[in-house]
């Protein structure tokens, strides 16, 4: 039997209604190992406009680089209490913000590891269906031999790496569209 | 570890495209460079686990949230959640949400002049069972205007999001009611070319969950992303 998978639909304006009831800013309660990162980010439209009603997920692995899922079958640690996903909902600037770990490495193609990377899904209104990104970090040596990002062509890398601020969070915005527009995935 | 079998890609027009300018809000949110074709890996082959822990069972049914019955038609919207392959998927969180039966959300956004009800506040959730099935009691929600185009109104509809089990099966969808006169000019429900896939997206009524003097039933079923079939396939 061969179906067809269900057509996606916008999120539309009134999402709080049924989302806001597990927003996951904390990803990672104390105890569970790794560095501890902040990240913050704002999600702005073509003309720089905040976008207040995105919802924006993260999905992660732990710090050992396993997900707390049923298909990672890795011989790697699980963690209790870290199921590796967000969600944050943006405020009237368009901003959102995690607590988390920095994952470590996954194997990626081909069994080469992968840096250390977020994996972002961002729905709103005016999305037919969610977008697709990746957040990587700053100053990680992993990101030069990363197979995903040198899919990506490089002038537009950075869109993808977060920039540490002097207050030492991790600072990554989504621009829709426009001038430096972050990489989405046909996934 | 091997990694496991990607995905298939999307049927030709069954997903729709980021920018749609008949749905005026896409044209400043729609990507406009070209999107890098993802390899699924691990990150995007796996996916949160939510528990029985996470929802109460009275989470599926909106009738009963406030001390008293919301207005309008009490309604069963039951179904099952497939792959691609025909296989149920249990265990998949379902959020819904929806207007009242006056067409108004709950939510501060919306200032349609129609009441709102504070016997409904309009958002459930539920895990499929072992068989991939799930069911939530509700009330028939009110078709309501919108600014998109002179004279918008969109059709009756129940907002969806499902989990699936990887990422690349997340699925944000509107369940539809058969009959209703307003699916041909609402541009979010012709949003693919797919006519085929534009009517699953309406519910069936359901002689079988209809319950005898109390509510009408709609089955609505949703389709995930299915698994190539082996990786090997996959590869040509």
């Amino acid at each position: 039997m061969s179906l067809r998978a269900s057509t996606s639909q916008t999120i539309g304006p009134y999402l709080r209604i049924g989302l806001e009831w597990m927003v996951i800013e904390e990803v990672a309660p104390p105890g569970v190992a790794g560095e501890r990162v902040r990240i913050e980010g704002r999600v702005v439209d073509a003309d720089g406009k905040p976008v207040n009603d995105a919802a924006v997920e993260i999905w992660q692995a732990n710090s050992h680089g396993k997900h707390a899922s049923p298909q990672d079958t890795q011989d790697k640690p699980l963690e209790a209490g870290f199921r590796g996903y967000g969600r944050s909902l943006t405020d009237d600037a368009g901003a959102f913000r995690f607590r988390t770990i920095k994952p470590g490495r996954v194997p990626g193609p081909d069994g080469k590891l992968q840096a250390p990377h977020i994996t972002v899904t961002i729905f709103m209104r005016g999305l037919l269906k969610q977008l697709q990104t990746r957040l990587y970090f700053p100053d990680d040596p992993a990101n030069a031999e990363d197979p995903v990002l040198q899919l990506v062509p490089p002038e537009r890398r950075a869109t993808l790496v977060a920039r540490k601020r002097s207050d030492g969070v991790l600072e990554w915005n989504v621009v829709l569209q426009g001038k430096n527009e972050t990489v989405f995935f046909d996934f | 570890m091997k990694n496991p079998a990607p995905y298939r890609r999307p049927y030709r027009d069954t997903q729709p495209d980021y920018r749609f300018p008949p749905y005026a809000s896409t044209v400043k949110r729609a990507p406009a460079q070209p999107l890098v074709v993802l390899p699924h890996t691990l990150s995007e082959l796996s996916a949160p686990v939510f528990g029985y822990g996470d929802i109460k069972p009275t989470d599926s049914d909106l009738t009963q949230q406030h001390k008293g019955e919301p207005q309008g038609e009490r309604i069963v919207v039951s179904g099952r959640v497939l792959d691609e392959n025909g296989k149920p998927l249990p265990g998949v969180l379902i959020e819904i949400w929806q207007a009242n039966a006056a067409g108004r959300y709950n939510h501060r956004v919306d200032q349609h002049d129609a009441p709102l009800d504070p016997n409904f506040t309009g958002a459930g959730r539920i895990l499929t069972d072992a068989e991939g099935r799930y069911r939530f009691m509700t009330i028939r929600p009110g078709e309501y205007p919108w600014r998109n185009h002179y004279n918008a109104w969109r059709p009756a509809h129940i907002h969806f999001s499902l989990f699936g089990p990887a990422i690349v099966t997340r699925l944000i969808t509107q369940m539809y009611f058969p009959g209703d006169p307003l699916l041909e000019y609402d541009p979010m429900f012709t949003c693919v070319a797919d006519v085929k896939a534009r009517n699953r997206l309406i519910s069936v009524f359901d002689w079988e969950t209809t319950l005898p003097e109390y509510a009408l039933g709609y089955r609505f079923d949703v389709v995930l992303r299915g698994r190539e079939a082996t990786p090997m396939e996959a590869r040509r």
